[in-house]
């Protein structure tokens, strides 16, 4: 694969976006789909084979729509906090390695790209709440930061664990490290930190919070806050938030499967390739539905408690333990 | 270190949680797809009424004693009956149940004496005009007979001279009693009180 320069970003560019695209919206079966199937119900079947046209008759129904700007919004912010959400996960996926040789931009910043890029996606739903100058969208934007800065302390503290030990930013790096059978992994690595399965927890944990999903669904709300930060938007602005819903899910779930999961790493330590990623990672696509499924959404307070209370304290306990073994060993 | 008992307790009952739900994702589901199937119901179920059919012949048992008639509290049964052609009981001709005074009450079926009437399973029971829940349920039974092969039922001797016409009151025109003459259940009508003009 030593395609010209221009050629290669090109392929990589339109790959990436019709990768996030496809899975957007086929996330968007798959979750009441899955949702369905948790609740013993076939989920979404008149549209197509298995239902699987869905997710199109709904692009085209919202995009048949009116995109309404309500009178009295900012109309410049309501219109760029759509655009805005959807870029940490398109731009975040170049770094992330598919496989060996699969990744668009193989930087040794990688790490610190998606995570700077990520807090966009806060940005973008903050913005839109705040513009559209709704009562329970202002709600939602509160909440919203509140919680994104609550969960990104512990987010970012097991991501130092895992920095710490594997020495790089370099996302294609830190998979390399994990070679060999699963136990190599970073989710396992117990004898350089003890209490690594928890890391994962933890960096499970707060993705979900990050990306808004149930049970922490606290900027949607739908049964509190008619549709949180979403509530004045309508047509394809409402699909677009909709959409990267799931791409950024798509992201945290790909960041998960990187630096903890192995990336490409075969669990046998043979046959590594593309396959064992995605596999990977639409298994935490697939746990992160099982989890909305299962449990309610908290309460606010008790969002805010599990974080700062629970897990920052945990994941500081873990920096400082795996730092402790990396100066002792 | 009652917390940590607590924090690893409730990390427990997730795991638990997840357990059970992903125990339901592998079970098949128990949707039922509502226009494209429907459930059968069970045989005690209370529908509307309809004709019980008579196992060899295919016919009804109805004879037309018009119990039903008198005993249904909202008028819903209209029902004639006739002699058929050499044979000593009446049988039914005509039955219909206007559906939108039915309130399934069963009056009809428990005054019934030989059990000629039944309820039946029926309850897609929507329909788009008021006239459709005119039942008319001689007809479904005549239809439901031929399609399982009975032999054809025998006509009624001819239209307008059916041995005993019943309307419900409301479409009565004279007095109630001077339409629908009085009759004993289980017995054949007296010759007496036939009309004047006999089939032929």
């Amino acid at each position: 694969m030593s395609l010209p320069e221009p050629f290669r970003l090109a392929a990589f560019v339109l790959g990436i976006l019709s990768f996030v695209g496809l899975n957007a919206a086929y996330l968007v079966w798959v979750e009441p789909n899955g949702a369905g199937r948790f609740q013993r119900r076939p989920g979404p079947t008149e549209a197509g084979p298995a239902g699987l046209l869905q997710p199109i008759a709904d692009a085209l129904k919202l995009m048949s729509k009116q995109l309404i700007v309500p009178p009295g919004v900012d109309a410049t912010l309501f219109r760029t906090a759509p655009v805005l959400v959807m870029i940490p996960a398109l731009v975040g996926l170049a770094v992330i390695p598919f496989s060996e040789k699969l990744v668009a931009l193989d930087v040794n910043f990688g790490l610190l790209l998606v995570f700077a890029l990520g807090s966009i996606n806060v940005i973008a739903v903050m913005l839109a709440a705040w513009s559209s100058r709704n009562k329970y969208a202002i709600i939602a934007a509160a909440r919203v930061v509140s919680q994104n800065i609550a969960y990104e302390i512990p987010m970012l503290l097991v991501v130092i664990t895992v920095i710490l030990s594997s020495g790089t930013l370099n996302l294609n790096e830190i998979v390399r490290q994990q070679e060999g059978w699963f136990w190599n992994w970073n989710a396992f690595k117990v004898w350089v930190n003890p209490l690594a399965p928890f890391t994962f927890l933890i960096f499970f944990t707060c993705m979900l919070a990050e990306t808004n999903r149930a049970p922490f669904d606290m900027a949607e709300a739908e049964s509190e806050l008619v549709a949180g930060a979403y509530t004045e938007y309508s047509s394809m602005g409402f699909g677009v938030f909709f959409m990267a819903e799931y791409a950024n899910i798509l992201l945290g779930c790909a960041i998960g499967t990187v630096l903890f999961l192995g990336g490409w790493q075969s669990p046998i330590g043979m046959f590594s390739g593309a396959i064992w990623f995605l596999l990977k990672m639409y298994f935490l696509v697939f746990t992160v539905v099982w989890i909305r499924w299962t449990f309610p959404r908290t309460q606010f307070y008790g969002l805010l408690n599990l974080s700062w209370k629970i897990l920052i304290p945990v994941s500081l306990f873990t920096l400082l333990l795996s730092s402790a073994m990396l100066k002792l060993l | 270190m009652k917390p940590i008992r607590e924090f690893f307790s409730g990390l427990k009952s997730l795991f638990i949680g997840m357990g059970i739900t992903l125990r339901q994702f592998f079970k098949p589901t128990i949707t039922l797809q509502y226009p494209h199937e429907s459930l059968k119901m069970p045989k005690r179920f209370r529908g509307h009424i309809e004709l019980v059919r008579d196992q060899e012949t295919g016919r009804p048992l109805c004879y037309a004693c018009t119990l039903c008639q008198k005993a249904c509290p909202s008028d819903c049964i209209m029902l004639e009956g006739a002699k058929m052609e050499g044979e000593k009981k009446k049988s039914v001709t005509k039955y219909v149940l206007d559906f939108t005074k039915c309130s399934l009450c069963g009056a009809c079926v428990e005054v019934c004496p030989d059990d000629c009437i039944q309820f039946s399973n029926q309850y897609n029971l929507a329909c788009l005009s008021k006239d459709e829940y005119l039942v008319e349920l001689f007809k479904m039974l005549e239809d439901e007979s031929r399609s399982d092969g009975f032999p054809p039922w025998p006509k009624p001797p001819a239209p307008g001279v059916a041995d005993n016409k019943a309307a419900p009151a409301s479409a009565r025109s004279g007095p109630p009693s001077a339409t629908t003459p009085v009759q004993n259940p289980g017995t054949p009508r007296p010759a007496t009180e036939k009309p004047e003009e006999k089939p032929s």
